[in-house]
């Protein structure tokens, strides 16, 4: 038995609900706002979609909580379970890539900062990618690319629509230039997807940025973002220090976005299951889509 | 010869021509035959220069990539093109000067050229931006790409940037979107599609008209996921590591031809390709020839797949990736 497979049956047998990282200040009962500060029942804030009742304030989750949220109870089947990442360049900065690997998925219990799989969502088909924040701020490397990629197409030779949940800070570092490569790649299987007049919506979430960005996250049909949400290409801090200009109000936000045309429609995390599901049957999807 | 700026590691080039010089100087004052000592020392000078150039860091070669006298986009169109005409506008209301493009010739070839262009001098550098492209200048490239499509002419596009641009306007006008629509749409063209590294490609501005049938590489280029600069100040914390984040990215030629990234290497003229532009300009003439030869003869579905499979191919992942059963089936 594998390391991981180690992880994975840990897993299964104990099914403990997992909390997002931002609560964990709280005592396990109660948890507090970061935005406002209410503090609020643990269970009842994991029941309103980890959306605090006081501010609205949209919590980070992780991608099991999103899978949750969206997918039909029981009806995820995860695809390419068993990829894992590699060092191909055998990086090291103050740490190695490959510690830092280690490290992540033993305190994560993911491989990498993606779930791919197949699943229903009010009965309709939909083939669902779900990025990582906590998996070394959800990176996009070849695992990633791979994943989605492979999602992409299995959708396309289905017939399926497909949502990706994006949360990343662009690409992995780490793996180099095979990094920028996955922006191409994962690209060139929507345009298969498109070609095929399939639909293709990508929910983006806190925070989507660099290279995911300016690939998968900006492709969709619709593009859906989740209220005040970071999405945008170069990082703050680069256009503050390399041009020194100032920015302006709520600059890069999901709203700042929408405003300026690139976002068709901010949906609050309590509502965007039936929103979706609606997106998708207005667009023709069916239960008998399936194949 | 005229002074250009010498890098660091050329410094000991420098002296060595300036003895040059003065026997030179000398020699035509005197009657003295100096030809001797001046083939001695000239061959000495092209040896030193060989041994500097033949060991260059991942560092150093930035430096090389980004000699403000190493030709640009539009030095290379002047000198392979047999005729050019080059076009502006991206149709929605802008026309950068960081991202040029046109119509020309190679021998019987018409194509449509495109690629970054940077300054020579702090006067045209701020006119072109440094060569980092706006959001339009993207749009105008997919606009003549697709022009390219429509009338069936080969593209050829040379990148040359540190990055898109990081701006407040670059953001609002959708520097992302621009990006990600040419890097889903350079998949779908019917046309050969050849890209070259001819100086620095900053991440996804160089990818942007990156999607290539052929990506080829001159010897000193570099190729990076993210500046060097900017990755230590992530990583590192701490810039002054650049150097050190440059050869752990593997941003060289050599390394992303091993890693399955890049299809060709354009060997330089001694000392880079600011010492001989004409002969860097020959060696890119001769292999775009050759790379618009070979992807000529295949049909456009095969051209199609093929670039698909290249970049399908790129990654390195473990495990075999069997797909459990799948719903509904």
């Amino acid at each position: 038995m594998s390391l991981f497979d180690w992880f994975a049956d840990r897993r299964k047998a104990v099914p403990v609900v997992r909390t997002p990282q931002e609560l964990d200040e709280g005592d396990g009962l109660w948890s507090k706002c970061p935005e406002c500060g209410l503090v609020v029942y643990r269970k009842d804030l994991i029941a309103n979609a980890s959306v605090c009742s006081g501010c609205g304030h949209h919590l980070r989750i992780d991608s099991e909580a999103r899978l949750r949220l969206i997918a039909d109870e029981g009806s995820f089947q995860a695809l390419d379970t068993d990829l894992s990442p590699t060092d191909p360049l055998a990086f090291k900065d103050r740490r190695s890539y490959a510690d830092r690997l280690r490290d992540t998925q033993i305190s994560t219990g993911l491989r990498d900062a993606v779930i791919t799989g197949l699943c229903r969502i009010d009965g309709l088909p939909l083939a669902l990618g779900v990025m990582d924040f906590r998996f070394m701020g959800g990176s996009m490397g070849s695992v990633v690319g791979e994943k989605l990629t492979r999602m992409v197409e299995t959708a396309t030779d289905r017939g399926w629509p497909v949502l990706i949940v994006c949360a990343s800070g662009g690409a992995r570092m780490q793996e180099g230039m095979l990094s920028l490569m996955q922006m191409a790649k994962i690209s060139g299987a929507l345009q298969r997807h498109r070609q095929a007049e399939l639909l293709y919506i990508p929910l983006l979430t806190h925070p989507t940025t660099g290279g995911v960005t300016a690939s998968f996250a900006m492709l969709g049909d619709l593009i859906l973002a989740e209220p005040k949400a970071l999405i945008g290409f170069a990082g703050r801090r680069v256009i503050e220090q390399t041009l020194r200009e100032k920015l302006p109000e709520g600059f890069q936000t999901a709203e700042y976005l929408q405003e300026h045309g690139f976002v068709d429609l901010i949906v609050p995390r309590t509502r965007f299951r039936s929103t979706f599901a609606s997106l998708l049957r207005l667009h023709g999807v069916t239960p008998a889509v399936a194949a | 010869m005229a002074r250009r700026p010498l890098l660091d590691f050329e410094k000991p080039l420098v002296e060595l021509e300036e003895q040059i010089e003065q026997i030179r100087q000398l020699a035509k004052d005197s009657e003295v035959d100096v030809s001797q000592q001046l083939l001695q020392l000239e061959t000495l000078a092209a040896r030193r220069r060989e041994d500097i150039f033949s060991a260059l860091t991942p560092a150093q070669k930035i430096q090389v990539a980004r000699h403000p006298q190493r030709p640009s986009t539009l030095d290379y169109i002047q000198v392979i093109t047999d005729e050019w005409l080059e076009l502006h506008g991206d149709r929605r209301g802008s026309d950068d000067q960081a991202l040029v493009g046109g119509v020309g010739r190679i021998g019987e070839q018409p194509v449509v050229l495109i690629g970054h262009q940077k300054g020579r001098d702090t006067k045209e550098n701020v006119a072109r931006n440094f060569g980092m492209a706006s959001p339009g200048g993207y749009r105008k490239a997919m606009r003549l790409m697709e022009h390219a499509d429509r009338f069936r002419l080969p593209i050829l596009t040379f990148i040359d940037t540190p990055g898109a641009y990081a701006g407040v306007l670059a953001e609002e006008l959708g520097q992302g979107e621009a990006i990600a629509v040419n890097l889903r749409e350079m998949f779908r063209l019917r046309v050969p599609v050849i890209a070259t590294v001819i100086g620095e490609g900053g991440s996804g501005g160089a990818l942007g008209i990156g999607v290539a049938d052929r990506l080829m590489m001159f010897e000193h280029s570099v190729y990076t996921v993210a500046s060097p600069e900017a990755c230590a100040s992530i990583l590192w914390r701490d810039a002054a590591k650049a150097p050190v984040a440059a050869t752990a990215l593997k941003i060289t030629a050599a390394d992303l031809l091993q890693l399955g990234l890049i299809d060709v290497v354009l060997s330089e003229p001694s000392g880079g390709n600011h010492w001989g532009p004409l002969q860097a300009a020959e060696t890119l003439r001769g292999a775009l020839i050759e790379q618009l030869t070979v992807l000529g003869q295949l049909s456009e579905a095969a051209l199609l797949q093929q670039r698909y499979d290249k970049f399908r191919r790129m990654g390195r992942v473990l495990g075999a990736g069997t797909t459990d059963s799948a719903v509904g089936s």
